[in-house]
């Protein structure tokens, strides 16, 4: 990791101040920094801040390096350092805030195939209250990186031989009662 | 308390595609269990993973149409069998009850929408569901096959159990290893039983994906197991379909079962290979054909 120095005044504690307000954010800055989070991640090894550096830096209220970090897309939302957080932090929920965060405010890398799975999975909800596996996952693929496809296609086909590779698109009846529920609020809720 | 005289059924997405089998098998074992279930009707995406990450009120509002719908049909409880529709179900339920502000929200959506307010409805696991409400007893009574000799590793993987469940102890789950050995399956010890598949990750971030689930499938070869369980269509995939890959990069002769607990209830139950969807499996289909093929003969020893 770059080693960069940081001064207080580009610190927004208002910000950080908004997680503890959050479901499970609640005890943010009770936190001892204990690392215990990031040895609970299975995927802790492949992120560029570590789940308890991403906490140090929410704390901080050091907005762009959190938003702009790898480790929040990298969350696979198992909950294993909720679990085990001595201090009854619920990291994972942290780290949606910050996704839905970086998604509003645009701060992800470019062509990162996550949120723009996030994304289309949520358009297609939207639209038909429910989701296709098969087809989300090739919207995100020719939006992100086509070329995948390629080397998605063995695995496209062990799935139909074995019957379970569907190209249906569902739709639920009563589609209208979803449009009561906001598409996505302004603020990050 | 009781068990109900009759659940709902919450497939979720996946069970109507990549964990068909998962769906084909949960029904077959009711049904040999002879317990009703219907499917809750015109049910909506729980949201999963992707939702949360764009908006949490939104989340929350989707996963409860489905909890509300579970309410009009008079039916409490609601079987979800996918880890990751439980979770959700389960924590929009959690939030709903606790955070004044997204009651605020869930009342108005009803309103709006028309819907009851699903107070009493349950969100149950099926893991949890044959451990209390059928119980080892009962299951150990009704096996009428079992599998000799065969090692497994009972993998419960992340979102079951992990915080809003009751499906088993998050740290320390056994439940899924006590129904196997009810209906005679050997279970091995398998440290790695909650330690997260990495969910869409291979789909996105393929080659971190394709490495945990590498070390998932390594571990339970390790400790002596000859097929992994599962509870989640997402883990069953995962451990499922990439092991072709993973011996192409590793050079190592790994090529594992990976069945739904359900499959492997059903079959000790009586279920037949292709109603317990076994024929769907990807990898390690000889063994599992070698395994759930029944010989005549080897069936009245029981």
């Amino acid at each position: 990791m770059e080693r960069q120095i940081r001064y207080q005044r580009e610190a927004n504690l208002e910000w950080a101040h908004q997680f503890t307000k959050q479901p499970g954010g609640e005890r943010l800055l009770s936190c001892i920094q204990c690392g215990t989070c990031s040895g609970a991640c299975p995927l802790s090894i492949y992120m560029d801040l570590t789940p308890r550096q991403i906490i140090a830096l929410v704390r901080e209220g050091f907005r762009e390096d959190a938003l702009r970090s790898k480790t929040i897309w990298l969350c696979a939302s198992c909950y294993a350092c909720a679990v085990e957080c001595p201090q009854k932090i619920s990291i994972t929920d942290i780290m949606y805030r910050l996704k839905r965060e970086a998604i509003q405010s645009n701060l992800y890398p470019k062509r990162f195939p996550i949120p723009v799975l996030a994304r289309e999975f949520c358009e297609m909800v939207r639209r038909r209250g429910r989701n296709s596996e098969f087809w989300v996952v090739f919207r995100m693929a020719l939006r992100s990186n086509p070329f995948v496809l390629f080397s998605m296609a063995r695995t496209g086909w062990d799935l139909w031989r074995t019957g379970r590779l569907s190209l249906r698109k569902g739709r639920i009846r009563r589609i209208g009662e979803l449009q009561f529920i906001p598409v996505a609020s302004k603020e990050v809720d | 308390m009781e068990p109900p005289a009759k659940y709902l059924y919450y497939p979720g997405c996946s069970l109507k595609a990549t964990g068909i089998a998962y769906e084909e098998s949960l029904l077959t074992t009711l049904r040999l269990l002879e317990i009703p279930v219907e499917e809750l009707p015109d049910w909506n995406c729980c949201g999963a993973t992707a939702y949360m990450s764009v908006s949490q009120s939104s989340a929350t509002l989707l996963a409860l149409r489905n909890l509300a719908l579970a309410h009009q049909t008079g039916i409490r409880d609601v079987l979800t069998p996918c880890s990751a529709c439980y979770l959700t179900l389960r924590k929009s339920q959690e939030l709903a009850a606790h955070y004044p502000e997204t009651a605020k929200d869930v009342e108005q959506f009803l309103e709006q929408a028309g819907l009851p307010h699903p107070d009493s409805v349950r969100v149950r696991h099926p893991l949890e569901m044959l451990y209390n409400d059928v119980g080892i007893r009962r299951l150990r009574e009704l096996t009428v096959r079992r599998l000799q000799g065969v090692r497994m590793a009972s993998y419960y993987g992340c979102q079951a159990v992990r915080p809003y469940g009751e499906v088993d102890d998050p740290h320390e789950p056994v439940r899924m290893d006590e129904v196997l050995q009810a209906v005679g399956v050997e279970t091995v010890d398998y440290p790695l039983k909650t330690k997260c598949c990495g969910g869409s990750l291979t789909g996105t971030i393929h080659e971190v994906g394709v490495r945990l689930n590498y070390i998932l499938l390594k571990e339970a070869q390790r400790k002596g197991a000859q097929a992994v369980v599962t509870i989640c269509p997402l883990c069953q995939f995962n451990l499922d379909a990439y092991q072709r890959e993973i011996r192409k990069q590793t050079g190592e002769p790994i090529d594992m079962p990976v069945l739904y607990l359900t499959q492997v209830v059903g079959w000790a139950l009586g279920g037949g290979f292709r109603e317990l969807g076994l024929h769907r499996a990807i990898s390690g289909r000889k063994l599992i054909e070698q395994w759930f093929t029944v010989k005549k003969e080897a069936e009245t020893y029981v």
